[in-house]
Order: structure tokens, then C-alpha cells, then sequence
């Protein structure tokens, strides 16, 4: 099932990122909220492997180039303006492709009905801390601006068509477009400039091709379960 | 006697009436001024602990070995940081602000618990700490359910609810790890070893030697002693032991008939005082990161503010 290994690793690898987060969040409230989201994610992707396969074998066992998520949400957390700028072009991203998911009558209507709640949720945070950060004070626009400028380049293959997902990939992608110039003109930020596409090495991992630093993830994500084969938790 | 002086007695005595009635002090009546710094500092000192108690733990969250436990340890990590939240707003309703007390735990004016200045080494620390480190302090808390100041009691209420799942999850996984491989049984089996004497310690110095102990209990913010609560923990955790299949490292630990409790060992209470110094393996470690995020934490919550000054935006 290319679709649920592909959404649910999107899903289990940002959360993954997110829980690197726990012990070192700004304020107290957004350990909360981090973990939240985390937690919505981490739900998700068990559903979304499982239908796959095992879940344990699948995040544990595979190799780097076995992965399926999107780039995006690989990318370090940086600082919290860098954290933000990835989760609202993910989680914009994923409201739109859930809401059209959960219209339809696929494998992941249910699961996307379900879970369309959470990520408006997870939206909605990001978009708040976006203003807040974007028409905060001169540093937080800043780095905001640098934030998104960063990641901008990894965003063309969020609309890369999946198979088995039944979506019209251009609207989405308009849509998608729509809401974020909204929200960045509403921080008195504007939407970055620079390709979104071409090059294998923002946009290709969906085949399987990933940045630098995923390598390293895994590996301390995957060390102690690889360290005891066969042993259960 | 002026007349100043006669109220105050007068107040004095309505307080007192209502301690000696079990009824609650709520935030807006007359309270000696000792008993409101008492109270502070026992708050400030119990949410700096949930706050660092969340460190040793998120060591492990990016390394738990399957997405089930993940998502446990995730969830509890985050129960922490709640905890954090309620008892720095209860301690707020007498009029001490998150702030003040956070720059007091960064400067290291207010401690927190000894027990988070000891490093999780490997995975089965998660397990030990959820078992003996959260049944300590539920140990402790329980009673405090009942403490004479409303707000505190009450967040208490809600804080042992949650504990008493974070031990359970806790000695789930250690039993999961004692049935397991080999391998396994021994980190499990290593693990209570460590835990084991710094959890006793968490119940404080012995009660002829503890400094608030008495006029704490006299104002009903305490219950018990430390030796009663420390007894009451080992009187659980013996049997608990034994369903685990582990053993607790003290050769002196038997079933005493005589005083229907199990006697144990001597504690090394001089690594607890060191421990306390700031000499523990983590204690520069522990506050260094909290010092650390609140810092590069500054522009964010500097941000917000801004925000919310320009946009009338009610401060979160
Ligand atoms: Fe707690
Ligand atoms: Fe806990």
C-alpha cells in the first residue's frame, strides 16, 4: 500500500521531530501543545502503517531508502520559528488532502475523517504563532522569515500525486497556495521566492530519496529496537 | 491592645478555627504570613520538579523501542508539563507569579526533587521511573489531596489521577521487560537497582532531622511524616517487587511480625546531602538545559507580547 506508507510515514516522522522538542520548548504552554500535536501525529501513523504492515517492523526495521514521507517533515527543527514554518505548510497541506480524503470513499476515509479534526487543529497553532511571530517584534519576523524561506523549497513535492490517493492534486495545490498567502500576509510576511521543484534533492521522497540529516534520526530512533531482535516492549 | 492588633488576633483565630475544622484556607482569606510563604515555597519546589522530571524522561522518547511505548512515554512526558502548568497557577492565587518563581529555579534560590539529578542510562529507567519515582510521589501526594490550602488541594486531585496511571505504565513495562529476553531481564533488573535508594530519599530526611516537618503539620499542609510515608511505600513496593520477578538491592529487607511493616537498610543520607549541594551526576546538566530553553525560549515569548500589545490579543 504505497498510500498509507507514504501518509503515515509523513505522519511518524514528524512527530518524531516534534518529540525532539520535549525539555526545551520556549514556554511551558507549548510543551503541551508540541506534544499534542506529536501525539495526534504518532496516533495517525500506527493506523496508517498498520494497514501497511506491522508498525513496530515498518518504523523500526526499514532502511532509509525503504521511507516514503515527503522531505518536509525530515528537515531539523531549528528554532521554534523554523518548527512553525514546517508544520504550517505541512499541516495546511494535510487539513486539505484529509478533508478531500474523508469525502471520498477510499481506503482512508475514515481515518482521514477522523483525524481532519486534530490536524485543524495543528493548523490552527501553527498560524497563530505564524502572526505572532511574523508581526511580533523585529527578531521573531525575522526568523520567521527565515523559517519559511528555508523550507520553501521542499514544499513543490508535498503535491507529487500519491497512489492510491484519489485527489485532485492541482486544486489542492491551489488551494494550498491560497491559504498560505493569506496567512503570510496577515504576518506582514511575504510568501518566499525560489523553485519548489526540480532537482532530485528537494522533492523525491516519495522515491525514497532523503536529506542528510534523516539518516541520523533513524538511527537513534531505530537503535534500540534493532539492538534486541526479536525481543518485545 | 490597639485595635490593629485585635483584628489581627481576631483573624488569627477565624483561621485557626477553620484548620481545626478540616475546612479549606481559600486564596482570598486571612493566612499568617508564614504559612503563606510555606506554602509557596512547597508549590514553587513541586512544580520546578514536574517541569525537570520531564528531562530524564524525554531522554528516551526519541529512542523507545516501539510505537506503543512512544506514544506512552510521549503522553506522559506532556502529563508533566501539566502538572508544571496547574501548580504554577495555584501558587499564583497567592500572589506569586510563573515568572518570579522560574527566575528563582534558574538562579537556584528554590530547589526541586534530588531524585532528577540521576540520569536515565538505558530504556528499563523509563519503567523504573514510572513505578518507583511517580509511586513515591503519589506516596507523598495522596495525603496532600487534603492539604488545609483549597487550590493546591484541589490540583493535587487531578496531578495523583494522572500519577497513579504513570505508575502503573510504569511497572507494566518493567514487567514486560522482566518476562522478556534475557538481555532485558538484566536492564530491568539494573535499573531498580539504581532507583531503588534515591526513591526512599524522595521522602525527605527522617523526621528527627527534618527542618518544616513539624510546623507543616501543625498547619495541616503535611499529614504524615516522612518516615510514616517512606514505610507506606516500602510496605507497597515489596510485594510489587516480587509480581515483577525482580529483587530490591538491601539484604537487610524482611517482613518484620513484631511491627507489621518490612524493615529495611540504612539510607546513605550523606549522597542525599551531596546530592542536595548540587554534586549529584546531573544537577548542572538538569538546570543548565532549563536555563538553556528559557533563554533561546526569550524572543518567542518576547514576540508574543508584542503581539498581542498591538493587537489587543488577551496574553496567553
Ligand atoms: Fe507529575
Ligand atoms: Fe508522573
Amino acid at each position: 500500500m504505497t498510500a498509507a506508507l507514504a501518509l503515515g510515514d509523513d505522519a511518524l516522522v514528524l512527530s518524531h521531530r516534534l518529540g525532539e522538542w520535549a525539555g526545551h520548548a520556549p514556554v511551558l504552554e507549548e510543551e503541551v501543545a508540541l506534544a499534542n500535536i506529536a501525539l495526534d501525529l504518532l496516533g495517525q501513523a500506527r493506523v496508517l502503517l498498520s494497514l501497511a504492515g506491522d508498525e513496530d517492523e515498518l518504523a523500526y526495521l526499514r532502511e532509509e531508502r525503504a521511507f516514503r514521507n515527503v522531505q518536509l517533515v525530515e528537515q531539523p527543527n531549528g528554532d521554534f520559528a523554523q518548527t512553525i514554518a514546517r508544520q504550517l505548510y505541512f499541516s495546511t497541506y494535510q487539513e486539505l488532502l484529509y478533508e478531500r480524503l474523508a469525502r471520498g470513499t477510499g481506503p482512508f476515509a475514515p481515518l482521514a475523517a477522523k483525524a481532519v479534526k486534530e490536524v485543524a487543529y495543528h493548523r490552527d497553532h501553527a498560524e497563530h504563532w505564524t502572526l505572532r511571530l511574523g508581526d511580533g517584534t523585529d527578531e521573531s519576523h525575522e526568523r520567521m522569515r527565515r523559517g519559511l524561506d528555508a523550507l520553501w523549497r521542499f514544499t513543490g513535492e508535498l503535491f507529487e500525486p500519491v497512489e492510491g490517493c484519489e485527489v485532485e492534486w492541482h486544486t489542492l495545490h491551489d488551494a494550498w497556495l491560497t491559504r498560505i498567502t493569506s496567512v503570510l500576509e496577515r504576518a506582514t510576511l511575504a510568501v518566499p521566492e525560489g523553485p519548489r521543484r526540480g532537482g532530485w534533492a528537494a522533492g523525491a521522497g516519495r522515491q525514497g530519496i532523503h536529506t542528510e540529516p534523516f539518516g541520523r534520526m533513524l538511527a537513534e530512533m531505530q537503535h534500540l529496537h534493532r539492538s534486541h531482535p526479536g525481543a518485545t516492549w | 491592645m490597639t485595635t490593629m492588633a485585635a483584628d489581627a488576633g481576631a483573624y488569627e483565630a477565624v483561621f485557626d478555627a477553620a484548620l481545626a475544622a478540616d475546612e479549606r484556607i481559600e486564596p482570598r482569606d486571612w493566612m499568617p504570613d508564614e504559612y503563606r510563604a510555606s506554602l509557596v515555597r512547597q508549590m514553587a519546589q513541586h512544580a520546578h520538579s514536574e517541569i525537570i522530571g520531564m528531562q530524564p524522561e524525554a531522554n528516551w522518547i526519541t529512542r523507545a523501542p516501539s510505537l506503543r511505548r512512544k506514544a506512552i512515554l510521549m503522553a506522559k512526558v506532556q502529563d508533566e508539563a501539566g502538572h508544571g502548568l496547574y501548580l504554577y497557577s495555584a501558587a499564583e492565587t497567592l500572589g506569586t507569579s510563573r515568572d518570579e518563581l522560574l527566575d528563582k529555579l534558574h538562579s537556584g534560590r528554590q530547589k526541586y526533587s534530588s531524585i532528577f539529578n540521576y540520569p536515565t542510562l538505558t530504556w528499563a529507567d523509563v519503567g523504573a521511573i514510572g513505578w518507583l519515582v511517580d509511586g513515591a510521589a503519589i506516596t507523598n501526594q495522596v495525603p496532600l489531596c487534603r492539604c488545609s490550602y483549597g487550590p493546591y488541594a484541589r490540583a493535587m486531585v487531578r496531578i495523583c489521577k494522572e500519577e497513579s496511571f504513570h505508575q502503573r505504565q510504569g511497572y507494566e513495562l518493567l514487567l514486560a521487560l522482566s518476562r522478556g529476553t534475557e538481555a532485558q531481564h538484566a536492564m530491568a533488573q539494573d535499573a531498580v537497582d539504581r532507583w531503588w535508594w534515591p526513591s526512599l530519599m524522595m521522602f525527605g530526611p527522617p523526621d528527627d532531622a527534618s527542618a518544616h516537618s513539624a510546623r507543616s503539620m501543625a498547619w495541616k499542609i503535611k499529614r504524615h511524616s516522612n518516615d510514616e510515608l517512606r514505610q507506606r511505600f516500602v510496605d507497597i513496593c515489596v510485594p510489587q517487587a516480587e509480581s515483577l520477578g525482580l529483587t530490591l538491592p538491601d539484604p537487610e529487607l524482611r517482613w518484620s511480625e513484631e511491627r507489621g511493616h518490612y524493615d529495611f537498610g540504612p539510607i546513605d543520607w550523606d549522597e542525599f546531602r551531596e546530592v542536595l549541594r548540587g554534586n549529584g551526576p546531573c544537577n548542572a546538566q538538569r538546570i543548565t538545559q532549563r536555563r538553556r530553553a528559557h533563554e533561546e525560549g526569550a524572543w518567542v515569548r518576547e514576540a508574543a507580547a508584542a503581539y498581542a500589545a498591538k493587537h489587543g490579543e488577551a496574553q496567553a
